[in-house]
C-alpha cells in the first residue's frame, strides 16, 4: 500500500510471493521488463499521492460548493437541459449496482434483466417519438442528429444536408465538426419572422438533399409545421429529421406519426440528472424499413433453446465488431444506464402524467410570456406558438442574463436569431405562478438598473434573491453573464 | 443473479388503466386549455401508450429483473479487453453530490468554478498519465474518443495542405477503430499481425507513404502483447509525416508504468470507464478523453475548460478547434467519478494498478496453459488469449460452449471469438482487483471444463442451465425483428 491512497486490490504481500512462485520470476518489475523496454519505462509520474476515501470525500465536498446549484436560485435555464423532477424511483433502480455494474448484454443468459429493460425502453421511445424501431440509446441528442444525419446520407446516396435555423447551435456545432469526415455539404435554411423555419426557403434551397434536418419544438421554443416541412422534404427527395422534445409528446404529436422519417431526442432532462450536461442519452427511431441503416445496440424478442421468450441484441450485423468499416456506426458503449432511468421516468409519468407534464409547462410557459412582455421582455417571436420554452428580446440579453442571475434567477441561454441575440426562458412543472411573478418583477427592476433609471440594487427583493444569499455567502452569482459555452 | 425462473411480465403487459405513480406539482396556473394556442395540426390526438404502473409495480419489476442481471458487484466479470474492474462506490456518493449532479450545463463560469477547477485538474492528470500536451474531456465514450482524435489528425493534416487518404490498423484492432476510420473520411488499411502476435513492422515498411494519416494502435494490443517496436514504428510514421494513434482500450495495463507520449503517441483515446474505475451501467455511459501532443492541441474541440490569468475558471476556445463533439462538455457525471478514482489513488496507486493486472493476467494464464493451446508465448501484459482448438478438434466443444458453461458455475465467461486472428479464442482480463482465491476458483473452473469436453461434451453443449433462459436463438430474432412490445392487438404481422 502506497501513501494513505486506496488502488482497490486485495493482494496481500503473501499473495504475490505465491503468485511470483508459480509463474517462476522473481518480482513483478520482471514480468514487465520481460516485455517493455526499459526507456519506455517511468519511475515516478508527476501526481499527488493518494488519498484516504474520507479524504476524498471532503476534497470533493469542498469543489462542490464552489458551485452554485440550481436549487441555490430559480433555474429557467433551458437551451435542450431542463429542470423537470427526477423522482425518486428513478435512483432506486438505476442505483441498483445489478444495473450500475454490468457490461453490455452480450451474454444473454446472464443480462435479461438489461435486455428486457432496454426492449421496454425501445418500446417507450417507439411510443413518445412515433416510428416503429428505437434504438437502446446514443450518447446525447447532438450526436443523435449526427447518426440521423448518417442514415439519410445512406439512404438518398446523396451528401448535401439542410439544416433549420431552428436547430440549436450546439447541435447545428457537432454536425459541422463531422461535416468534414461524412463529405457532406450543410445548407442552412434561415427562421422567418415567426421564428419556424421557412418553408419557402425550402423550395428555393439546392437540389439533391439527403436530409432536412429540424428540431421540435425549435431552439428559439417555437413548434414547426412538421407535416408540411415533411411534405416538402420529400417532394425533394430528402428525408426528414425531427430532433424532438419527448417530454412535450403528451401535448405534441410525436414527430413519427406527422411524417418524420427518423426522429431523435435528448434523454438527459427525462430521468438524468442534469450533470452539467451529461451522461443523459440520445434517443433515435426509424421506420422499419430502414432498420438495417440504424446505428448502435439494438434488443430484439426471441425464443430460447427451451421456446421461452428471450432478449438478445440483434441485427448485429449492422454494427462496427462485426461489419467493422462497413458498420452503420462506430458507437460501441453508449448511454445504456440513462436509458435505462428514461424508462422508469416515463413508466413512472404513465399516460395521464404525460400529458399533465406538457400541459402544466406549457400553461406556465404562456403565464410567464405574458408576465415577462408586461415587464418589457416581449417574445421575440409574437406569431411563432411556443411550448414550454420562449425567447425574448431585450436590448442586451447577456447583461440582463446576468443581472438576473444576481437576483437568483437562472436565465438563458442567449442564443443567436435573426435580428440580434435573444434570450432563452424556460419553464417546468417545477416552477410556480409566484416564481414567475418574481422573475416578471426582477426582469423589470435590472431593465431599470441596467438603463441607469432604477436603484442601484434593484428593486426585486424576490424569493431568489434570498436563496442564492443564502446559499453563495461568498459572492453573488452571474457576475461573468450566462452563454452557451 | 439469483435467475428467477418465473419470467418477468414486461412493464405494458403490468399496466391497468387509471393507475398512476406520478405526481405533478400545482404551479398555481391552471393546465386546462394550455395546448389550444398550438396549432391543431401539430397537438397529440392520443397519449403515447406508456404504461400505467404505482411506484411499487415498478419497483418489483426493477427489482426482478436486476435480479436476472449479472454484474461485477456479484462475481467474476473477466471480459477480455473490457476492464471489468471493481467501481469504487465513493465515486458514486461523489457524483451524487448536489454540487456536481445539480449543474445546468448553461451556467456561468462564476457559478461552477469548482467543477472547473475539478475538470482541469482531471486533464492535468490525465496528460500526466498519457504522457500529452493537452486533453479534451468532451468524447463520450471510446469509440466517440477514436472519431475525435481522427478529426483531429484530419485537421491537422489539412492544415498543412495535405490531403491524405489512409489509416492503418492492425488485424486483431478492436472493431471501432476500423469504423472510426471511415466515419472520419478516411480508407481502412489493414496490417497483418507477425508470427509473435505482434503488427508486423515489415509490413509497415512497405504500406507507409505520403498517402498515410495515421496508424491506429492498441498497446500492448489485443493478445496482450506489448508492441516491442513501438520506437521503431513511431519512428517510420513520422518520418512520413503521419500520426500514431493510441486506442486506450488497454491502458490498465501499462497505467503509472510507461506512457503511450513517450513511445511516440500523437494522439489518445482514453476509456475512463476502463481504466479509471467508472461503472459501466450495463452498456454505458463511459467517457472518452483525448489527449494530444503539442502540435494538435490547436485543434482541440472546444470551450475548454482553463484556469484564466486572475485565477479564475473559464472557458478557453482553440484557434483552429475542429468544434464540438458533445452537445454540452461530455460525460460530466462519470468525469467527476474518474477524478475521484485519481485522486484516491494517487500516482503510486495508479501504478500499483497495472501491476497487479498484469500479475494477475500471468497468473492466470499459467493456470490455464495445461488445459488451453496458447497461440502466441507467454508472458502478457493485462490480458491473454488462450484458443479451445484442441478441444473442438478433439469433441467438438467450442468456446462458446465453454463460455456457457462457466455462467453455470457463477462467472462470466471471457470475450470469445475476439482478437478475429485467432481460431476459437478465448479472451481474458483478469484485472488488478480481482483476489488470488478467484482467480484459482475461475482456473479450477476452466480446467473441469476442459476434462468434461472430453468425457462429456454435451454437458457443455446444453449449457447454461441454470439460468432464466438458455442459448437464445439470435438467427431468428434477426430474420423475425421484434424490437418493441405492442398490445396484441396492434401487433404487425410477421
Amino acid at each position: 500500500m502506497t501513501g494513505s491512497g486506496m488502488d482497490y486490490t486485495p493482494h496481500t504481500d503473501a499473495d504475490v510471493t505465491a503468485m511470483l512462485a508459480v509463474l517462476d520470476v522473481a518480482s513483478v518489475d520482471a514480468l514487465f521488463d520481460a516485455q517493455v523496454p526499459a526507456e519506455l519505462c517511468v519511475d515516478k509520474l508527476d501526481l499527488p499521492d493518494g488519498m484516504a476515501e474520507a479524504e476524498v470525500l471532503a476534497h470533493m465536498k469542498r469543489l462542490a460548493a464552489r458551485n452554485s446549484t440550481v436549487d441555490d436560485g430559480v433555474c429557467w435555464l433551458g437551451g435542450g437541459a431542463y429542470d423537470h423532477y427526477v423522482p425518486a424511483v428513478v435512483g432506486a433502480v438505476v442505483g441498483r449496482p445489478e444495473f450500475a455494474t454490468a457490461y453490455t448484454p452480450y451474454q444473454p443468459e446472464m443480462s435479461q434483466g438489461n435486455l428486457q429493460a432496454l426492449f421496454e425502453f425501445q418500446t417507450l421511445a417507439s411510443e413518445v417519438l412515433g416510428l416503429p424501431v428505437a434504438n437502446s440509446s446514443l450518447y446525447d441528442g447532438a450526436t443523435a442528429v449526427v447518426e440521423a444525419v448518417t442514415m439519410c446520407l445512406h439512404a438518398t446516396g446523396r451528401s448535401r444536408v439542410l439544416v433549420s435555423g431552428g436547430v440549436d447551435p450546439r447541435v447545428q456545432a457537432v454536425l459541422r465538426t463531422h461535416a468534414p469526415g461524412l463529405g457532406i455539404d450543410i445548407v442552412i435554411l434561415p427562421v422567418g419572422a415567426d421564428g419556424r423555419t421557412d418553408v419557402g426557403m425550402l423550395a428555393s434551397a439546392p437540389d439533391g438533399a439527403a436530409a432536412l434536418v429540424i428540431q421540435h419544438p425549435n431552439v428559439f421554443g417555437v413548434v414547426e409545421d412538421v407535416p408540411r416541412l415533411a411534405e416538402s422534404a420529400h417532394r425533394a427527395g430528402a428525408q426528414l429529421a425531427v430532433s424532438f422534445d419527448l417530454l412535450l409528446s403528451g401535448v405534441l404529436e410525436p414527430p413519427g406519426r406527422l411524417g418524420a422519417d427518423i426522429v431523435t431526442a435528448d434523454g438527459l432532462s427525462a430521468g438524468n440528472s442534469l450533470a452539467f450536461g451529461g451522461p443523459g442519452c440520445g434517443l433515435l427511431a426509424c421506420r422499419t424499413e430502414d432498420v438495417r441503416r440504424l446505428p448502435g445496440r439494438l434488443v430484439g424478442r426471441t425464443l430460447d433453446a427451451d421456446g421461452r421468450d428471450a432478449y438478445v441484441l440483434t441485427l448485429q450485423a449492422r454494427e462496427q465488431h462485426i461489419r467493422r468499416e462497413r458498420a452503420t456506426s462506430n458507437i460501441c458503449t453508449n448511454q445504456a444506464l440513462n436509458a435505462l432511468a428514461v424508462a422508469v421516468y416515463l413508466s413512472w409519468l404513465g399516460p395521464q402524467g404525460l400529458v399533465e407534464l406538457g400541459e402544466t409547462c406549457l400553461a406556465g410557459a404562456a403565464y410567464a410570456a405574458d408576465r415577462l412582455a408586461g415587464a418589457g421582455a416581449p417574445p421575440a417571436f409574437p406569431r411563432g406558438p411556443f411550448g414550454k420554452e420562449f425567447a425574448v428580446r431585450v436590448d442586451d440579453p447577456h447583461a440582463l442574463a446576468a443581472g438576473l442571475a444576481q437576483h437568483g434567477h437562472l436565465v438563458g441561454p442567449v442564443v443567436a436569431a435573426p435580428g440580434g441575440d435573444v434570450l432563452l426562458v424556460a419553464v417546468t412543472e417545477q416552477r410556480t405562478q409566484a416564481q414567475m411573478d418574481d422573475l416578471a418583477a426582477t426582469v423589470r427592476a435590472v431593465r431599470e438598473e441596467l438603463s441607469g433609471q432604477g436603484p442601484r440594487n434593484g428593486g426585486a427583493a424576490g424569493a431568489g434573491r434570498s436563496r442564492v444569499a443564502a446559499a453563495s455567502p461568498g459572492g453573488p452569482m452571474g457576475a461573468a453573464g450566462v452563454g452557451v459555452s | 443473479m439469483t435467475g428467477g425462473v418465473a419470467p418477468e411480465p414486461l412493464l405494458f403487459e403490468s399496466s391497468r388503466a387509471g393507475r398512476r405513480a406520478s405526481t405533478i406539482p400545482a404551479t398555481g396556473i391552471s393546465r386546462s386549455g394550455a395546448r389550444d394556442r398550438l396549432p391543431a395540426g401539430l397537438t397529440s390526438a392520443t397519449a403515447p401508450q406508456l404504461p400505467e404502473l404505482s411506484e411499487r409495480d415498478i419497483v418489483r419489476h426493477y427489482t426482478r429483473l436486476a435480479h436476472r442481471n449479472f454484474s461485477i458487484d456479484e462475481g467474476f466479470y473477466p471480459l477480455g479487453s473490457c476492464t471489468m474492474k471493481y467501481n469504487p462506490k465513493i465515486a458514486e456518493v461523489v457524483a451524487a453530490l448536489p454540487g456536481f449532479a445539480r449543474l445546468h450545463p448553461a451556467q456561468p463560469p462564476d457559478q461552477v468554478q469548482g467543477l472547473l477547477e475539478l475538470l482541469c485538474a482531471l486533464e492535468a492528470g490525465l496528460c500526466e498519465l498519457a504522457g500529452m500536451a493537452a486533453v479534451t474531456l468532451q468524447p463520450a465514450a471510446g469509440a466517440a474518443g477514436e472519431l475525435t482524435g481522427l478529426t483531429l489528425i484530419r485537421a491537422y493534416h489539412e492544415s498543412r495542405g495535405e490531403h491524405r487518404t489512409r489509416v492503418l490498423i492492425p488485424d486483431a484492432a478492436h472493431g471501432t477503430n476500423p469504423a472510426s476510420v471511415r466515419l472520419a473520411g478516411y480508407e481502412v488499411v489493414e496490417v497483418p499481425s507477425d508470427a509473435s502476435g505482434r503488427i508486423d513492422l515489415e509490413a509497415i515498411k512497405e504500406i507507409v507513404d505520403g498517402r498515410v494519416a495515421a496508424l491506429m494502435l492498441t498497446n500492448p494490443n489485443t493478445l496482450g502483447l506489448f508492441e516491442r517496436n513501438i520506437t521503431e514504428i513511431a519512428r517510420l510514421l513520422h518520418d512520413c509525416g503521419a500520426k500514431l494513434y493510441y486506442d486506450g482500450a488497454n491502458l490498465n495495463a501499462i497505467v503509472g508504468r510507461a506512457r503511450p507520449g513517450d513511445m511516440g503517441f500523437d494522439v489518445v483515446h482514453l476509456n475512463v470507464h476502463k481504466t479509471f474505475g467508472t461503472p459501466h451501467g450495463g452498456g454505458g455511459p463511459g467517457a472518452g478523453p483525448v489527449g494530444v501532443t503539442p502540435d494538435l492541441v490547436r485543434f482541440l474541440p472546444g470551450p475548454r475548460p482553463a484556469q484564466l490569468p486572475d485565477g479564475m475558471y473559464g472557458w478557453r476556445d482553440e484557434p483552429d478547434s475542429i468544434g464540438r463533439v458533445h452537445g454540452w462538455h461530455g460525460n460530466i457525471g462519470i468525469l467527476v467519478r474518474a477524478y475521484s478514482y485519481l485522486i484516491s489513488l494517487g500516482g503510486a496507486g495508479l501504478r500499483h494498478v497495472s501491476e497487479r493486472a498484469v500479475l494477475n493476467a500471468n497468473y492466470l494464464l499459467a493456470r490455464v496453459a495445461d488445459d488451453y493451446d496458447l497461440p502466441y508465448p507467454a508472458p502478457v501484459m493485462h490480458e491473454f488469449v488462450v484458443s479451445a482448438r484442441r478441444h473442438r478438434r478433439a469433441s467438438g466443444v467450442r468456446a462458446l460452449d465453454i463460455a456457457k458453461s462457466l455462467i453455470d458455475r457463477g462467472f462470466h465467461p471471457m470475450t470469445v471469438y475476439f482478437p478475429l486472428i485467432v481460431d476459437e479464442a478465448m479472451m481474458i482480463e483478469p484485472t488488478e482487483t480481482e483476489s488470488r482465491e478467484t482467480l484459482d476458483a475461475f482456473a479450477a473452473a476452466l480446467r473441469e471444463l476442459a476434462e468434461e469436453a472430453a468425457t462429456a461434451p454435451e454437458t457443455l453443449r446444453q449449457a447454461p442451465v441454470t439460468t432464466p433462459v438458455r442459448r437464445p436463438d439470435e438467427a431468428r430474432a434477426a430474420r423475425h425483428l421484434v424490437p418493441r412490445w405492442y398490445p396484441p392487438a396492434d401487433a404487425p404481422a410477421s
